[in-house]
């Protein structure tokens, strides 16, 4: 019986809480109503949203809201807390602060596979608040995340994807509000092919892939350009992600006896790709050359003595700003970037700190209200923003690499065994 | 008609013609690919010492596998990471050494110190998850230890990325490893890769010896046998399944070793394919059978680094090398369906088994 | 165990250093620090911290629970103690990290990380706060101990569900301000203002929190005699009004699944629909490992198979350029599907063939193999004019059923389609559990030579398994190839069929309420979680070991193979009554 009276005075206890809460609030109810009921109360500039495509409201001391969509777990993790760390480290740049609100991240794994994209990007797309979005990592991840977070009016910037459909207007793969940082494959492929014809004056090249769409794509943009100069592609052969014993495969492309290898690969296999290349008869003097994948810290260390003078096509990050970022990493989290997207998605997230400021409209209570539409057109139409992966420019179809600032790094034995970083730019267009 | 279907069963024809079928296709292939005169002799022979080298590699990993088979009846799909933590925790020893100077002063030493530590790491590991999740279902049914084993696995991997993070570390150069012999014919054998062959077959014949010579080898084997006769017979079961942890444990921590010798490279998640690969190898041999362990991996890397060429090269298939993977798994079902007991057999009779 | 007869200190020295281990792991795994970023209640504790309380109680009422024969008041001093010790190695880190840079072995050492697991203190008093901290948490363990059975689980109730709330926080938000039904409602608005912390802050305001606590917790209290309040007024009706009442409640169930996504919002209605892709899976495999017992780790191999035919039949990127294939009949949806079911049935008997004489691990590393090698051919060059390699196939078709369909949301759209699909499955299965074909099934899987014997026929029996799993895979690869929109080769890895094994597992082998169960838990749960995406795998692997150890037989397992498992758990019972009875298994022969 009596475990029956404690149960009434409680629930009647949880009754009375719950019931006195809505009437607490609902007492005052101008300020909350607000937005429903603009003519009434508002401030004389009422601000209406008359965007196509709706406004984010952001009342004082709600948050900015950004968030990513990055693969942070997985074998491939490496590249999405790379992009991470950046994105985090541009935030603390600005005081955590953007229009006098603080910035909040939120995050998405996006596993690089299409089905997390999928999921992430509705996730994402289903929160309003969200302003900007900072990701893909993978590709495939943005193909099968797009369609929702352009739907849902939001902006998406990625600092890794460069599949050329995703901004290739006649492609079903093409939504408007996706942006990139990362150069398409178009350019980084046609950049690494003239450098090797023109100005190694290199005839014959092999090419390889590990079976990522990146890699895939980029040696394939690579060969036709470079067939196109005249010169010949004497194999595109493909290893598998965990592979290590590569002599078989260098054999194989040995027979061809090419004069360079260019292998758009990540890490570790492009290490042992460098490695084990030049110890196969053969291909003793054969010239390396990589692309963005494998420009990271780590890199010429775990390759070894191979690398030296291995080439790099790649956005030409270096300066003082770079050097300033690695420093920032250094002390936030200890040691280096695990790979090269940080400088891609550092510019991206400063790129819609700008934006967003330039299309916000503020009211006199330090409201903000971020128009969508009027964001994608600011970004659209964005000219010589000076980001430290070069000047960006974004074209209608959400390339904001443009291609100029690629450039051709050179492993020395400074980088390879003397702990140097970045490597020097030895060629741009 | 009639009576040959009485004599052969039509699922037997069946994995004959199977069996057939790939035979025919691996010959037709290879024989193109040796007319068509792309790959000199020696180009074979270097082949066939990376896959050897390679498979000695999975050998050594094989080994615990099939030894804790042997005694447990489980795949310990957790042998990957014990694999994994030997040469990721070698790395920080391996670092440290070079860092300081001590590798380049006692090259040897340093090794030897290189290994122990590996080793010691692995069988940690090893002897933890046997004793916090694996005793505990010795007696259950046998899919049970098996997602226990699948979960430690994650558990060790994702342990050690949020431990040490998910970047590509590698081994500081070797003093002395570094170099090739060349022999007459343009063929090159690179110090590391002798080393890491002589290692691992010394180490398979000090275990060979070990289970046969010794009084714990005979316990191990009784275990293997038969626990519950084993305990009547006064051998402490128990004591001797740590033991196997700790050999097989021992074993990975040394190849992990090995392996970071050849490749430099560690990660997290690299014990995965190595891992895959060991099974396989350990399955191929005859699981629960020591030398098919080791015959297993040395086929299973000779196939991948030889095979691939050899069988696809001919058929002008765009990179074949992809396909390495299938490859082998087209391997062991040819050879499973040949020897549905792995090339040696089970060392354990069927009844016992 | 011998720690039975330990004294009280050995037993807290003991638990202490084992949660000291525990605290310092997750502690340099970044764990702490990323969790804390998280507030369960706002400005009162944060998941970090949390993390940590939940290790001292934990190893706290070890202690106490480890020391049955002694007094209260020594019970709570050894969980005080073995919490302080705990506590004691983060001092330890603390002290250590401080002087020497930890960062180029552990990169999450950073001062940030030390400033908080000191509480923002400065030196000598933060290491007392650490240490009694550690100490009345440990004490609070062994409280919950010593209190009544009655009352200690309404708070752990209460408890974990201001923990659960709190977590889904954004979550909750996510799905009001997805909802016009809800965005707009100014009840809604008020009630989540009143539970909810507001801004940038996240977690359950301190008042919902009491309200959660208190509602939750008198539930919990008062539920037994709820239930049995219930149960007997139920058997008091007649047995024809019972009947109605569990067809009403089976009715009701019904309806809240068809209605259910005008509720959950396009997210969770999207969460639903891979978890319903996962079902469909798992109640294939569920036939294969469950049913007859066949090992199959390469399950995954038949869902690409699905997909594959799905995209390869339907696709409308049909060319020579770049990311198109050659050759594409681009049917409709609804066309392929039974090609795409078709072939992987056809799949499913021809890897049966050459695999029906092996057995167990065997077995096993066969049908790995067999997924590895469909995934490989997937990506490879070789076969890329007519899978898309690496680049995968794009736009696979979308169901379409004219009006019908064209008013839902594309979740809503493949919500329906997976329901429709999931109960076909699940009928079917039950269908054939209970057929005589089902009982062949389980008579391979306990004896394969005893089934034979008694007139099983092995051959048929085996490819029929493997058959009609395979079909369940191939329909469930078909909708998830349209339902992605895009076919990549890395979307059918090994983890896939590890996952869905696991399952299989831990919902429970051959339970088919048990399955459904199973990928709620394993595949809706981190799928909720996904902002801590980074430990999923590492928690994911933690929860398969300790469910494993501790209920071995599944979440829901059938009523057969909870006997079994009974039996072979029994403490003085032979092996013999292995499931899986194998050449490598316990042997009966």
């Amino acid at each position: 019986m009596k475990s029956r009276m404690l149960f009434a005075v409680l629930i009647v206890l949880a009754l009375v809480l719950a019931a006195c809460a809505p009437a607490a609030t609902e007492a005052p109810p101008e300020p909350t109503a607000a937005p429903a009921a603009p003519a009434a109360t508002a401030a004389p500039a009422a601000f209406e949203c008359t965007d196509a495509i709706g406004c984010v409201d952001i009342a004082p001391g709600d948050p900015v809201h950004l968030a990513y969509a990055l693969s942070v777990s997985g074998a491939t993790a490496g590249l999405g807390e790379d992009a991470r760390g950046a994105i985090e480290i541009a935030i603390d740049d600005v005081g955590g602060q953007l229009l006098g609100h603080p910035l909040s991240l939120t995050g998405e794994d996006t596993l690089c596979n299409a089905e997390g994209g999928q999921a992430a990007g509705t996730k994402l797309a289903a929160d309003p608040t969200i302003v900007a979005i900072v990701g893909t990592t993978c590709s495939s991840e943005a193909r099968a995340a797009m369609p929702q977070i352009s739907q849902a009016g939001m902006v998406m910037m990625s600092a890794s994807n460069t599949n050329p459909d995703l901004t290739n207007p006649d492609h079903p793969d093409h939504w408007p509000g996706y942006f990139r940082t990362a150069t398409n494959d178009i350019f980084q492929g046609r950049v690494a092919a003239e450098f090797a014809y023109n100005e190694l004056g290199v005839k014959t090249a092999a090419t390889l892939h590990d079976g990522s769409p990146y890699a895939e794509s980029l040696q394939q943009v690579f060969a036709d350009n470079f067939t196109a100069l005249g010169g010949t592609i004497t194999a595109q052969e493909a290893i598998n992600v965990g592979d290590t014993d590569m002599t078989g495969v260098m054999t194989s492309i040995a027979t061809g006896a090419p004069e360079m290898l260019y292998f758009p690969i990540f890490e570790p296999e492009g290490g042992f790709v460098a490695d084990q290349a030049k110890s196969t008869p053969g291909l003793e003097n054969v010239i390396l050359m990589g692309a963005d994948g494998l420009l990271a810290d780590t890199f010429p260390e775990n390759a070894g003595p191979a690398a030296i003078g291995m080439y790099l096509s790649s956005p030409a990050v270096s300066g003082p700003e770079y050097d300033a970022l690695l420093a920032k990493w250094k002390t936030k989290f200890g040691g280096v970037p695990p790979s090269g997207y940080h400088a891609m998605a550092y510019d991206a997230t400063n790129i819609f700190f700008q934006a967003i400021e330039a299309v916000a409209v503020v009211d006199a209570d330090g409201t903000v209200h971020v128009p969508r539409q009027a964001l994608r057109d600011y970004l659209y139409a964005l000219k010589d923003y000076p980001g430290i992966t070069g000047t960006l420019a974004c074209d209608a179809n959400g390339d904001c690499a443009t291609g100029e600032a690629l450039g051709v790094f050179q492993l020395t034995e400074a980088e390879v065994t003397g702990g140097n970083w970045p490597p020097k730019v030895i060629w741009q267009q | 008609m009639r009576r040959f279907f009485e004599r052969y069963d039509l699922v037997d024809v069946i994995m004959w013609l199977i069996a057939a079928t790939i035979l025919i296709a691996a010959l037709l292939g290879s024989i193109k690919t040796i007319q068509s005169g792309k790959y000199s002799p020696a180009t074979w022979v270097d082949l066939g010492i990376s896959g050897l080298t390679q498979g000695s590699v999975y050998a050594l990993i094989a080994l615990g596998y099939t030894m804790v088979y042997g005694v447990l009846r489980m795949i310990n799909f957790a042998h990957s990471e014990v694999f994994m933590s030997g040469a990721f925790i070698g790395y920080f020893a391996a670092t440290w050494m070079a860092a300081s100077g001590f590798m380049e002063r006692n090259p040897l030493l340093g090794l030897i110190l290189l290994f122990l530590v590996a080793a010691l790491t692995s069988v940690t590991i090893a002897v933890l998850l046997e004793r916090i999740a694996y005793r505990r279902l010795r007696r259950a049914p046998r899919l049970v230890p098996l997602i226990t084993a699948i979960g430690a696995s994650l558990f060790l991997q994702y342990m050690f990325r949020g431990l040490f993070g998910s970047q590509v570390r590698s081994y500081p150069p070797m003093p002395g490893l570094e170099g090739a012999i060349s022999l007459p014919g343009g063929v090159e054998i690179e110090y590391v890769q002798i080393l890491v062959i002589v290692a691992a077959a010394l180490m398979m014949l000090v275990l060979y010896l070990f289970t046969q010579r010794t009084r714990a080898g005979l316990a191990l084997r009784a275990v293997s046998e038969d626990k519950d006769v084993a305990a009547l017979m006064g051998i402490d079961v128990d004591a001797t399944i740590v033991r196997t942890f700790v050999i097989g444990g021992a074993f990975a921590g040394m190849a992990g070793v090995l392996y970071a010798l050849i490749y430099r490279q560690v990660t997290f998640y690299m014990g995965f394919v190595p891992g895959i690969k060991a099974f396989t190898a350990a399955v191929l041999g005859g699981i629960g059978n020591l030398p098919g362990a080791m015959l297993g991996g040395l086929t299973l890397g000779v196939t991948e680094s030889v095979g691939t060429i050899l069988f696809l090269d001919g058929y002008g298939v765009p990179a074949p090398y992809q396909l390495k993977d299938g490859i082998a798994f087209v391997v062991l079902v040819l050879i499973l369906i040949l020897r549905p007991t792995g090339i040696l057999g089970e060392r354990l009779s069927r009844t016992k088994a | 165990m011998t720690t039975k007869r330990s004294s009280p200190l050995v037993t807290a020295l003991r638990q202490g250093a084992i949660a000291g281990g525990v605290a310092v792991l997750l502690t340099l795994m970044g764990m702490v620090e990323a969790f804390n970023e998280r507030d369960i209640v706002q400005g009162v504790i944060s998941l970090g911290i949390l993390l940590l309380v939940a290790i001292y109680v934990v190893f706290g009422s070890t202690t106490a629970r480890t020391l049955p024969e002694t007094r209260a008041s020594v019970r709570l001093g050894a969980s005080a103690l073995a919490g302080a010790i705990g506590e004691l190695f983060l001092v330890g880190l603390v002290i250590l990290g401080q002087q020497v840079n930890l960062r180029p072995v552990f990169p999450n050492a950073s001062p940030e990380l030390w400033e908080l697991l000191q509480f923002g203190l400065s030196a000598p008093q933060s290491y007392l706060a650490m240490l009694s901290f550690g100490a009345v948490f440990g004490a609070l363990g062994a409280g919950l101990t010593l209190v009544s059975r009655r009352y200690r689980g309404p708070v752990i109730v209460g408890v974990v569900c201001v923990v659960l709330i709190g977590l889904l926080d954004d979550l909750i938000g996510i799905t009001i301000a997805s909802n016009p039904m809800f965005a707009t409602s100014p009840v809604v608005d008020t009630i989540s203002q009143f539970f909810f912390a507001q801004g940038v802050e996240s977690g359950l305001s301190k008042a919902g929190a009491m309200v959660v606590f208190l509602v939750a917790s008198v539930l919990a209290y008062q539920w037994p005699s709820l239930r049995r309040g219930a149960r007997s007024r139920t058997q008091a009706m007649p047995a024809g009004r019972q009947h109605t009442l569990a067809l009403g409640l089976y009715g009701l169930f019904v309806v809240i699944l068809l209605i259910l996504p005008n509720f959950l919002g396009p997210y969770l209605t999207d969460v639903s629909n891979s978890v319903m892709i996962f079902t469909l899976m798992a109640l294939g495999l569920n036939i294969v490992v469950g049913f007859a017992g066949l090992l199959d780790l390469g399950y995954v191999a038949f869902f690409a198979i699905g997909a594959y035919t799905m995209g390869v039949l339907t696709t409308t990127a049909v060319g020579a350029e770049s990311g198109q294939i050659v050759w594409g009949p681009g049917l409709t949806f609804w066309s392929a599907l039974p090609f795409a079911v078709l072939f992987s049935l056809t799949a499913g008997v021809l890897l049966g063939i050459p695999v029906l004489r092996m057995r167990g691990d065997y077995l096993a590393i066969v049908t790995l193999g067999f997924g590895e090698i469909v995934r490989i051919l997937a990506l490879s060059d070789a076969l890329k004019p007519y899978t898309g390699g690496s680049q995968g196939i794009v736009e696979p078709a979308i169901p379409t059923l004219g009006r019908l369909t064209a008013s839902l949301s594309s979740q809503g759209l493949y919500y329906y389609l997976l329901l429709a699909c999931v109960g076909l499955v699940i009928f079917v299965a039950i269908r054939l559990r209970d057929s005589r074909q089902g009982r062949s099934w389980m008579a391979v899987r306990e004896d394969e030579d005893v089934a034979q014997a008694m007139g099983v026929r092995l051959v048929s029996t085996k490819l029929l398994a493997f058959a009609s799993g395979a079909a369940m895979a191939g329909l469930a690869g078909a909708v998830f190839a349209s339902k992605v929109g895009s076919i990549y080769p890395n979307s059918f890895d090994l983890l896939k069929s590890i996952n869905v094994l696991a399952i299989v597992i831990v919902g429970g082998m051959g339970s088919i309420p048990g399955v459904i169960l199973g990928s709620l838990v394993l595949f809706g749960l981190p799928e909720l979680l996904r902002e801590f995406s980074e430990y999923r795998y590492f928690v994911f692997g933690a929860v398969l070991v300790a469910m494993m150890l501790t209920r071995p037989e599944g979440l829901w397992p059938s009523s057969k193979r909870k006997q079994e498992l009974h039996e072979t758990f029994g403490p003085e019972s032979e092996p013999r009554s292995q499931v899986l009875t194998t050449p490598g298994g316990a042997g009966s022969e």
